[in-house]
């Protein structure tokens, strides 16, 4: 009986210590989480192939460059561009892509990164990146390296239809196939909040199959309707930009990484006076208030600084250890260059050796062999039904 | 050493114009009171000094240098350099301007660093790195690798009117390695090695497999030192399609230990190359001579960037040509951290500058043995204050005189040149022609061609003939592997003895083979391309060869080690094919008709098939051997068998 009392009176001590440590935690580590995320990272997707879709690479490339500038860095950035516009021969102006028209803004940059490109933007490829199911000897440009923590923003832009969006013109992804793939990444604890944007035709039908938590999702059309293109440019002869990412374009230029915009401002982005079409969004499976959820929490990255006032000495750069090798000597004779076209050492190189094969007399010999001991065993006499 | 360069210099100038020292000079001076032990070389620059004052008062006196001379002096400061551990490796930076007779303009970028380290030793890894980039460094002790050469050209270099680069590089991607000859499992090193080196160069080098690398038995040997030879231990690939832009030149610009930040990658900037006829960048790492007794090795990474100019879109027609138009930047400064900065101007074919002027003038010439001919180069030497005159900046101004370019029309005749093509109509079966020119007067020489052809061209090899001068020329070595559909490629190596004044060709015929639906590309009638075949070759050359491989020979006259002074080795690659393969509808509107006619055939043929057929109980037949007995029988009348 005492020794039950005293090891609930135990318990009670314990759980007391320990609410109370908890406490002093979320104070102090509850403030630095605020956001609930530690990373940011971006997937962004330009699914068409041929000169004529310029628009959609100079889409995603509009993106990119906001993300960027938004702190996000390269290594967090999964770029798939499925064909070359910039340094295309039909492109007036090389290693440029144009968002404005009379060539105003060039939003390839001289600083650009793109991890997958022409023939490798695929759907499989697609799904692996999200879901991380790359081979191994995939390098880490190629790779989204999220955790939890992470804070990703997944742009497509490309032909689609209702339900599905085409890749490269030669196969598509289905809007189930998406949720799906998004359910896994949950499931394998791959993202904290997803925002997904697309701007394809009939865009809403891509996110409508949506089940999993935490995803936000905007569109450039609802289903039934066709995402437009912005405006031609002469001097290039394609349309440059598609309306509703134009528009998005030009509201994240206005945003700096302090700036307090928030998601709703987002779903203003493009009226349908503008946009002709009427972009989308859903929230319903988004934990938090769309109006408290900054732009920068999904278009930007977070830094965390801490200042320091205490004096740090550097040491001086690391000297690498001298090793002035004593081999010297021992390797003189060996240290040669090729000759690169030794015609003589070609010409009389030894054929090649050929696989052991017994000798043709041998063989005829073994065949009048087995004749031979099968007519004495059975002579002639016994194939007289034949003859 | 700049820092005395920079201070007589400043006496000087104050002397001759009273100018105030240039702001970079400052900074010069205060780098190299760290690096104090340099200052232990700085001695011998000063004739060079001397020169550049007696140019200043002088200029249109030219002096000569020879590249010998100027080896012999550097020589002295690399004894003095090797004490001081800490400076175990250099950069050095050069950039080479040859204008075309086609009123184009040739501008080849060489950076070079040298690390006397060994990547592969097991005992100590590497870990710190000064300018060697440690992203390939690491690249290399992990695979390791012995040699490696990766190109991305965009463009086809053309041989007839340019003349032969110095680094000759194939359209597209070209990656050839060969690996230590401890390596195991080659095949999974080179597959992961393109993994990574696709991710650091952003390129698609991940579709390097099976069926496009060879291992070729005769071409590519090792341009570094080492004397295996063994080509189990040598991957070969190209990747003819893959496109190349600023997302890779940015990576490689990253190698540079200057970044794009000063020197001469200042001009590197993506809108102006490729806005060119050509453009190739590459890289190439193997072990070189540490010293001139080679007794020990360094390894070598040099980068180098080609790009040629094109007179009406880049030059806009007219002829004259500046660092500031073709790069729209013009030179302030050398690299930090280099310790050579030149820029060589070719002007060979204007001795006494009747074809073309070129200006600022420079007292400095140098002469080099390149490709097989003595050519004589304006030398500017970065490192030097003076080089930058009053504004502070270096632009090169290069002007035509009248009408000097009228003849552009005339083709150059390069003694070796290659071309090939696809002949043959129809989409079952064709026919390769390669085309290989002797231009000697009187030299025959032999070259060694080198064909990969994917499998889905069947070669039928009893086709292949060589001939030259109407007459069949037998090779004198033939390499032939056969492709394995899905597996490898075809390899065809051949080393051919051509002719004086000949022209040699080589066809071979060839079927279409038919995909499986998915390994269709995602624009399949745009058509399939076959890799550059590779002419390796000994030309003979018209001046002696400088055989004394050593590093001091300036950068664009050293890659290729010369063995003998009468021939020099250069390879040539013809065009990239691009072949059509029976390419099935993909249409919807096809595959719709295909559909509805498959539901057709087999559901109501197989129904109507039931329907309309009668059934017989059919009798059991003969076994063979009474059956055959049966029919001697019949023959000889007898009663049959039952």
């Amino acid at each position: 009986m005492s020794h039950d009392f005293l090891q609930m009176h135990l318990k009670a001590v314990i759980s007391c210590l320990l609410i109370f440590l908890y406490k002093v935690h979320t104070t102090k580590a509850g403030q630095f989480f605020s956001s609930g995320h530690t990373n940011n990272w971006a997937v962004l997707v330009c699914t068409s192939r041929f000169w004529f879709n310029y628009r959609h690479v100079a889409n995603t490339l509009s993106v990119y460059r906001s993300v960027k500038r938004l702190g996000i860095p390269d290594s967090h950035i999964v770029l798939m561009l499925a064909d070359d516009m910039a340094c295309n021969y039909r492109n007036p102006k090389p290693a440029t892509v144009f968002s404005h028209k009379n060539m105003e803004l060039n939003v390839y940059g001289d600083d650009v990164e793109v991890d997958y490109r022409g023939y490798e933007v695929t759907v499989e490829n697609f799904l692996r990146v999200l879901t991380g199911r790359l081979p191994p000897s995939t390098p880490r440009s190629k790779r989204l390296l999220s955790d939890d923590r992470s804070n990703i923003l997944i742009y497509l832009t490309g032909h689609g239809g209702n339900g599905f969006l085409k890749f490269q013109d030669s196969e598509e992804i289905s809007n189930m196939e998406l949720a799906d793939a998004f359910e896994q990444m949950w499931q394998k604890r791959r993202y904290n909040e997803l925002l997904f944007i697309i701007d394809t035709c009939q865009g809403a039908s891509m996110y409508e199959r949506f089940y999993s938590p935490n995803l936000m999702a905007l569109a450039s059309s609802q289903v039934g309707e066709d995402s437009l293109s912005h405006q031609p440019d002469l001097a290039i002869g394609v349309h440059l930009m598609d309306k509703y990412t134009f528009y998005l374009l030009e509201f994240l230029e206005e945003v700096h990484p302090a700036s307090q915009a928030n998601m709703n401002d987002l779903f203003k982005v493009c009226p349908q006076s503008q946009c002709v079409s009427t972009p989308g969004h859903r929230t319903d499976l988004f934990q938090r208030d769309p109006g408290s959820v900054l732009i920068t929490d999904f278009f930007g990255s977070v830094r965390k600084v801490e200042i320091t006032k205490d004096t740090i000495n550097l040491t001086s750069p690391v000297e690498p250890p001298i090793q002035r090798s004593g081999s010297g000597d021992i390797q003189i004779e060996s240290l040669t260059y090729v000759d690169q076209l030794p015609v003589a050492e070609i010409i009389h190189q030894k054929p090649k050796q050929k696989d052991w094969h017994p000798p043709d007399g041998f063989i005829l010999g073994l065949w009048t062999l087995i004749l031979l001991v099968f007519f004495q065993t059975y002579g002639i006499k016994h194939l007289k039904h034949i003859f | 050493m700049a820092a005395h360069r920079c201070g007589l210099s400043l006496v000087f100038i104050l002397i001759l114009s009273s100018l105030a020292c240039p702001s970079s000079c400052d900074a010069l001076e205060k780098a190299n009171e760290n690096t104090g032990e340099k200052q232990s070389v700085s001695d011998t620059p000063r004739e060079v000094n001397t020169d550049g004052s007696i140019a200043a008062e002088d200029l249109n006196e030219r002096q000569w240098q020879s590249t010998d001379v100027e080896a012999d002096r550097s020589d002295g400061t690399k004894d003095s350099e090797s004490f001081t551990a800490a400076a175990r490796d250099q950069f050095q930076e050069e950039l080479v301007i040859r204008p075309l007779h086609s009123g184009d303009i040739y501008a080849s970028f060489q950076f070079r660093t040298l690390w006397d380290t060994d990547f592969l030793q097991e005992r100590q890894k590497v870990s710190h790195y000064r300018l060697f980039p440690k992203s390939l460094g690491q690249v290399l002790s992990k695979f390791s690798v012995r040699e490696l050469h990766i190109s991305f050209t965009q463009g086809f270099w053309r041989t007839m009117q340019w003349g032969q680069p110095f680094i000759p590089s194939p359209p597209g991607a070209e990656l050839w390695v060969w690996f230590h000859d401890t390596v195991s499992d080659v095949d999974g090193n080179w597959k992961e090695l393109t993994n990574v080196l696709s991710g650091i160069f952003c390129a698609s080098l991940n579709f390097i497999d099976l069926t496009n690398t060879v291992q070729p038995s005769a071409s590519f040997k090792p341009l570094g030192l080492g004397n295996a030879t063994d080509h189990r231990f040598l991957r070969y690939a190209t990747l003819p399609r893959e496109i190349v832009c600023t997302e890779n030149l940015t990576p490689w610009k990253k190698l540079l230990p200057c970044g794009s930040k000063a020197g001469l990658s200042v001009l590197l900037k993506s809108e102006k190359l490729f806005h060119s006829s050509f453009h190739s960048q590459a890289v190439h790492i193997r072990p070189v001579c540490q010293d001139e007794q080679c007794t020990s090795k360094a390894w070598e990474l040099r980068q180098t960037l080609n790009v040629v100019f094109d007179l009406y879109t880049s030059g806009q027609g007219k002829k004259e040509w500046s660092l500031f138009k073709m790069f729209s930047r013009t030179l302030t400064e050398a690299c930090p951290l280099a310790t050579s900065s030149k820029v060589y101007v070719d002007i060979t074919d204007n001795p006494e500058g009747e074809l073309f002027e070129l200006s600022p003038a420079t007292p400095l010439l140098s002469q080099a043995v390149v490709l097989g001919d003595r050519r004589t180069y304006s030398v500017f030497d970065l490192t030097r204050a003076e080089m930058f005159g009053q504004l502070r900046s270096l632009n090169l101004l290069l002007r035509w005189k009248g009408d000097t370019l009228t003849t552009q029309s005339d083709m150059l005749r390069p003694l070796l040149h290659a071309e090939r093509y696809v002949a043959g109509f129809g989409l079952q079966t064709g026919e390769i022609h390669t085309v290989i020119y002797n231009n000697h007067p009187y030299r025959a020489f032999p070259v060694l061609l080198m064909d990969s052809v994917p499998w889905y061209l069947q070669l039928y090899i009893h086709t292949l003939t060589v001939t030259s001068k109407s007459r069949d020329n037998k090779p004198s070595y033939i390499h032939y592997q056969p492709a394995k559909d899905r597996h490898r490629p075809h390899l065809l190596e051949m080393l051919i003895q051509l002719p004086p004044h000949s022209m040699t060709e080589v066809t071979v015929q060839f079927e279409r083979a038919l995909l499986k639906w998915t390994e269709y590309t995602p624009d399949p009638n745009h058509g399939f391309y076959v890799g550059s075949s590779v002419v390796s070759a000994l030309v003979p050359s018209m001046v002696a060869m400088n055989t004394n491989f050593t590093q001091d020979q300036p950068l664009f006259s050293s890659f290729v080690p010369v063995k003998e002074e009468s021939s020099y080795f250069v390879r040539v690659y013809t065009e990239p094919l691009l072949v059509n393969l029976p390419t099935p509808d993909f249409s919807m509107p096809y595959n719709v008709i295909c559909l509805t006619c498959t539901v057709v055939a087999v559901g109501y043929g197989s129904f109507y098939n039931l329907l309309t057929r009668t059934f017989q109980v059919d009798e059991p037949s003969l076994p063979l051997a009474k059956r055959l007995a049966n029919l001697i029988r019949r023959i000889r009348g007898v009663p049959l068998l039952a």
